[in-house]
């Protein structure tokens, strides 16, 4: 019942902060998203995936996004006159068949929290009993995430880095900082 | 004026909550990642309330940069490091101490500190370079 009421929460929130003329609005409504979100991650007993969305969700991006507000006008622009031409029509082509060979692919994937997918019967017992014997950390999130998984976090610092090092290059002034 | 107070006062309590979660990962959950945006948001929080100027004295842009680069150096260090002594890159088992778990538990630890270092300096640059200056 009240995954439903946090559901429909989610739903007129996004589509309030599409719909609304001022931004700003927009970005507060899109925080309160990610507070719900984070209450919905909580009750999947994803408390790592809750507790990121939270400080980045509802904290960080935030923030960025009101500094990128801070640079540009608060009210969106209005929107030029639709007509249908030629490239439109091409775009929305390749898009809807882009987008029916991605469902397409999902068709053999294994049914939502299907107690026979590959994922819960070889990855799962692999890293559940046997990362206690290999590594000996307690949380085997952390221990997949930082050894098993350590590629991926290092490129994922990586990529973090990356965008620091682009705002800098793309906003930073001489002197003027 | 009540807010400068009360975000004096809060400001240690997040930051110590911030090393807990990242000194924690292997026990709870959170790590580096979440620990360092959380670090990052006590300092943003302090920059929004008390201004740029006085972020910029607290934390100058050269250290913030320094910083950034300094996380992912220590995360590959720790990589390399694995390799010198027999191992794949980050195997952190093979790590010169007493036995394999140890050896893992301080490697993580190790990578945990480096993700959360370049994260939260990273957050900082963001507010720094992205908000608006008064001349411009």
């Amino acid at each position: 019942m009240i995954d439903i009421f946090l559901l429909m929460f989610l739903v007129i929130f996004s589509i309030y902060s599409i719909h609304t003329e001022d931004l700003l609005s927009s970005v507060i409504v899109l925080s309160a998203f990610s507070f719900v979100m984070t209450i919905v991650w909580t009750r999947l007993n994803a408390v790592d995936v809750a507790f990121t969305e939270a400080a980045v969700g509802a904290g960080v991006s935030t923030i960025i996004f009101l500094s990128a507000l801070s640079r540009t006008k608060r009210g969106e622009e209005k929107r030029v006159t639709k007509k249908i031409n030629i490239y439109n029509l091409f775009a929305a082509l390749i898009v809807i068949f882009t987008g029916s060979v991605l469902v397409y692919g999902t068709i053999d994937m294994p049914a939502f929290g299907d107690i026979e997918a590959p994922a819960y019967n070889v990855l799962a017992p692999r890293f559940i009993i046997g990362s206690m014997a290999e590594l000996g950390i307690k949380n085997f999130v952390t221990s997949i995430l930082a050894s098993y998984r350590g590629y991926d976090t290092l490129g994922e610092t990586t990529v973090i880095f990356t965008a620091g090092v682009s705002v800098v290059a793309l906003l930073r002034r001489k002197g003027g900082t | 004026m009540i807010i400068e107070y009360i975000t004096k006062k809060m400001i240690p309590f997040i930051q110590i909550y911030a090393l807990y979660v990242i000194t924690h990962g292997d026990l709870g959950p959170g790590g580096g990642f979440q620990g360092g945006v959380i670090f990052g948001t006590s300092i943003i929080l302090y920059i929004v309330v008390f201004g740029m100027e006085r972020g910029k004295r607290l934390f100058p842009l050269k250290i913030i940069d320094f910083f950034g680069s300094l996380g992912v150096l220590i995360y590959s260090t720790v990589g390399i490091l694995c390799l010198l002594w027999g191992g794949h890159y980050l195997e952190y088992t093979k790590l010169p101490f007493r036995n394999p778990h140890l050896a893992a538990h301080l490697g993580i630890l190790l990578v945990e500190v480096g993700v959360a270092i370049t994260v939260f300096a990273v957050m900082v640059v963001f507010i720094f370079d992205m908000a608006r200056k008064k001349d411009a």
